[in-house]
């Protein structure tokens, strides 16, 4: 193997078990603290919105024009956050400053209505009624359905897998088959092409079973709300546990939404 | 490179020369008659070229029906090649594929899509709606296609997807085995299909980033840049330096996050835990890196057109620089236990073979060329951006295998750190964006992108009054799904997880 060309090439080399061991001490311990810890996310990182619509100047429409996708409403001032990509066009546009992205990375919810937000309340997802978390609060086994997903969401559950995050610890596990699992995650604006394979999966699932929508497109469509190939989310058909807000979600909001859902936060 | 483009110049072929980013007047590119048409699109490939896009654009009025575009890249010149004919108005034209197999999925969309009859294509089976009843221009219908089989004892048949068993989007695997030896595989993708083509088209302009960087999610940055430096070039503007350095920084630190993860993803097929284990989380170093530029894991939200929304102020870089050298020594740890380990050679030597010859026949692009020793590379033919200032050397292996698809990635990783830790360090201050003027009217641009799966086109043509009036397109896996099909031929079924994972291909990017 060929090592960068810098000074550092000349680093002692060792047989490949070793290399191992020394890579393991020197990179500690990653498996995030959280939830003991809190978790800072990076300055620039765009969670849940706050709006000010005091500051909103009469007429002013810039926002509304600005979003892709059509998630800001007016009088009163209001944001769609399943439909919200979280990109900056809005909180850009406003001259007043009247939307602005916090860090705040808990946004999954219960209620589709409770994800229509006009300040920055947010009424957080509820734990499941007494029997469901009987059944499933210490052990849950997911199966992902990508239905149209552009592979946003789809890495950002699997990232879930790895050490810094270790979704095992905590009882919830992707599971290869409908008929292992306990409830289906469903990414993508469930494309026409998708739409039977998923309701199949969904039908191979074992009762009593879950449906946690993952991601703008599953809640609303996302960028592809209005496009004839799609079906803006998942059919009203489906009822669902938890909604996960996010253009992907970041992996702590879903984690938040899950251990919400669970009863564990 | 003089030598090239007087080889070329020697084969007078009709057809308008262009470069990567640059505009040209629609009635410069020349309309020829099919068989005119068809003869200077195979020269132009036998002289060295490849198809990187062909599509449809509405006749001029007065005229019905569809006129094809081609648009052929010759990367020793950097030069890209257009030829334009006209279609009769019930869309029977010889077929390109018999003498040019890169074709292939071209000519499949076109039926698909607009009902043409490429006569003489030998599988001219949908590409993303298999399951539908086939309409040509014509009227004539086509029930849905079959799946190629293979006859004879012994031989059987395994299905796969579209759901598969991990967090993974939709496709269909259709293996003809003797016993665990796969003979042949047919790909049958479509479940990801959008219409993200349409909506980039005829959608809201405000619409058009989002849907361009939800193309293939993990390479927001590669497409979003595409289609930027598409309507830029469209407007005749140049984005300044910082945005263009900028720019660079994002799409680089995508290749890292995938290139890793990519690593990560193979270790685990062969039940390589430490390397799974630790080029999974030293992917997200990368994500994390990308969020201190954009806000959001993938990049989202950095791009516009017209240049960049965020930089990088001079007191944040330290810190920046000081994680991406923690993640370099932690990289270079875990890569010198992986590429030493018998174990893990012995598992990636010999497995998924794709020949140079298939590779340059199927027109593959990116990692999967540069494995196979077709060291094409978007960044050094047909550079674009800081590209043009800041080279980055190609990586390239021989053997077409699994481990040197792992090799290449391996020295892109390198390359890659390398060039994020130069540009942070000469990071320009001054303006991140310019305003886009109207785009010129009937013109038409190309922009190539050379993204972490390999290449990325986006064309567009305007209309008179300079609105989009075609919108096409090309994700690196639209020319690689094949061969990863080829790749297969010959090896044991049980070998399919590692070999799709060292091609790494999108589903979505290839479905629209």
């Amino acid at each position: 193997v060929s090592l960068p060309d810098k000074p550092a090439d000349a680093r002692l080399r060792l047989p490949p078990i070793l290399e191992l061991a020394r890579a393991r001490l020197r990179q500690g311990t990653k498996t995030s603290a959280w939830p003991g810890k809190d978790v800072t996310l990076p300055e620039r990182f765009r969670g849940r919105p706050q709006l000010s619509p005091e500051k909103c100047p009469d007429g002013c429409r810039a926002c509304v024009d600005a979003c892709p996708v059509g998630a800001i409403a007016l009088s009163p001032l209001r944001l769609d956050l399943g439909a919200c990509l979280f990109c900056p066009g809005c909180a850009e546009a406003c001259p007043e400053d009247a939307i602005r992205f916090t860090g705040d990375h808990r946004l999954a919810a219960s209620a589709r209505e409770e994800l229509v937000v006009e300040r920055d309340e947010v009424q957080l997802a509820r734990t499941l009624d007494a029997e469901m978390k009987r059944v499933f609060g210490r052990s849950l086994k997911l199966r992902q359905v990508s239905a149209g997903g552009c592979n946003a969401c789809e890495v950002e559950l699997n990232v879930l897998g790895t050490l810094v995050f270790d979704l095992g610890r905590f009882g919830v596990q992707f599971v290869a088959s409908p008929r292992h699992a306990d409830g289906i995650v469903v990414t993508g604006p469930v494309t026409a092409n998708m739409r039977r394979a998923l309701l199949e999966t969904w039908e191979a699932v074992p009762a009593p079973k879950l449906v946690i929508a993952a991601g703008a497109c599953a809640i609303a469509g996302g960028p592809f709300v209005g496009s004839p190939a799609a079906s803006d989310g998942l059919p009203p058909d489906f009822k669902v546990d938890l909604y996960i807000p996010g253009c992907p979600p970041h992996p702590y909001t879903t984690l938040d939404g899950l251990l919400r859902l669970l009863g564990k936060m | 490179v003089n030598s090239a483009v007087s080889t070329l110049a020697r084969l007078k072929l009709p057809v308008r020369w262009t470069r990567n980013g640059a505009a040209v007047p629609l009635v410069d590119v020349p309309l020829l008659r099919v068989n005119d048409w068809r003869q200077a699109v195979t020269a132009l490939c036998d002289a060295g070229g490849r198809l990187v896009a062909l599509f449809p654009l509405a006749a001029p009025s007065g005229r019905r029906g569809w006129d094809l575009l081609a648009a052929v890249a010759h990367d020793r010149s950097g030069q890209l090649a257009l030829a334009r004919t006209e279609v009769p108005p019930i869309g029977v034209y010889p077929a390109l594929t018999p003498d040019l197999p890169e074709a292939q999925a071209f000519e499949r969309e076109l039926a698909e899509e607009l009902g043409m009859r490429p006569e003489g294509h030998p599988w001219l089976k949908p590409l993303r709606h298999s399951h539908r009843e086939q309409v040509a221009l014509d009227g004539r219908r086509a029930p849905p296609h079959e799946f190629f089989r293979v006859e004879g004892e012994g031989i059987h048949e395994v299905a796969v997807g579209p759901v598969h068993a991990g967090i993974i989007e939709p496709g269909h695997f259709r293996f003809q085995c003797h016993g665990e030896e796969v003979l042949h595989l047919e790909i049958h993708l479509g479940y990801q299909h959008r219409g993200a083509e349409g909506l980039l088209l005829a959608g809201p302009p405000q619409r058009r980033q989002v849907v361009a960087e939800a193309i293939a999610g993990d390479t927001t940055i590669g497409h979003g840049l595409a289609h930027d430096a598409l309507l830029e070039a469209l407007s005749g503007v140049e984005v300044p330096l910082a945005a263009q350095v900028l720019r660079g920084i994002a799409l680089e630190l995508e290749r890292l996050s995938n290139h890793v993860g990519d690593l990560g993803a193979i270790c685990n097929d062969i039940g390589y835990l430490p390397g799974a284990s630790f080029y999974g989380r030293l992917r997200g170093e990368f994500l994390n890196l990308l969020v201190e530029l954009s806000g959001n894991r993938l990049g989202r939200g950095l791009l516009k057109a017209g240049g960049v929304r965020f930089g990088l102020a001079p007191e944040r870089r330290a810190d920046f620089l000081a994680r991406l050298e923690l993640a370099e020594r932690d990289l270079v740890d875990t890569a010198a236990a992986t590429f030493d380990a018998t174990s893990v050679l012995a598992r990636l030597e010999r497995t998924g073979t794709l020949s140079a010859q298939a590779a340059e026949e199927l027109g593959v692009v990116g990692v999967a060329a540069r494995a196979a020793g077709c060291g094409r590379d978007v960044r050094k033919d047909h550079p674009a951006g800081v590209y043009r200032f800041a080279h980055i050397p190609v990586a390239r292996a021989s053997a077409g295998d699994v481990l040197s698809r792992a090799q290449v990635r391996w020295l892109e990783i390198t390359r890659s750190l390398t060039f994020v830790r130069e540009q942070v360090r000469r990071l320009p201050e001054g303006p991140l964006s310019v305003a886009l003027p109207a785009a010129r009217p009937e013109a038409l641009a190309l922009s190539l992108v050379e993204g972490w799966r390999g290449e990325i086109v986006h064309a567009a043509a305007t209309d008179a009054a300079g609105a989009l009036a075609a919108y096409k397109v090309v994700d690196p896996s639209f020319h690689n799904w094949f061969a990863l099909a080829v790749a297969m031929r010959g090896n044991a079924i049980s070998d399919f997880p590692l070999v799709n994972k060292s091609f790494n291909l999108s589903y979505a990017g290839h479905d629209l």
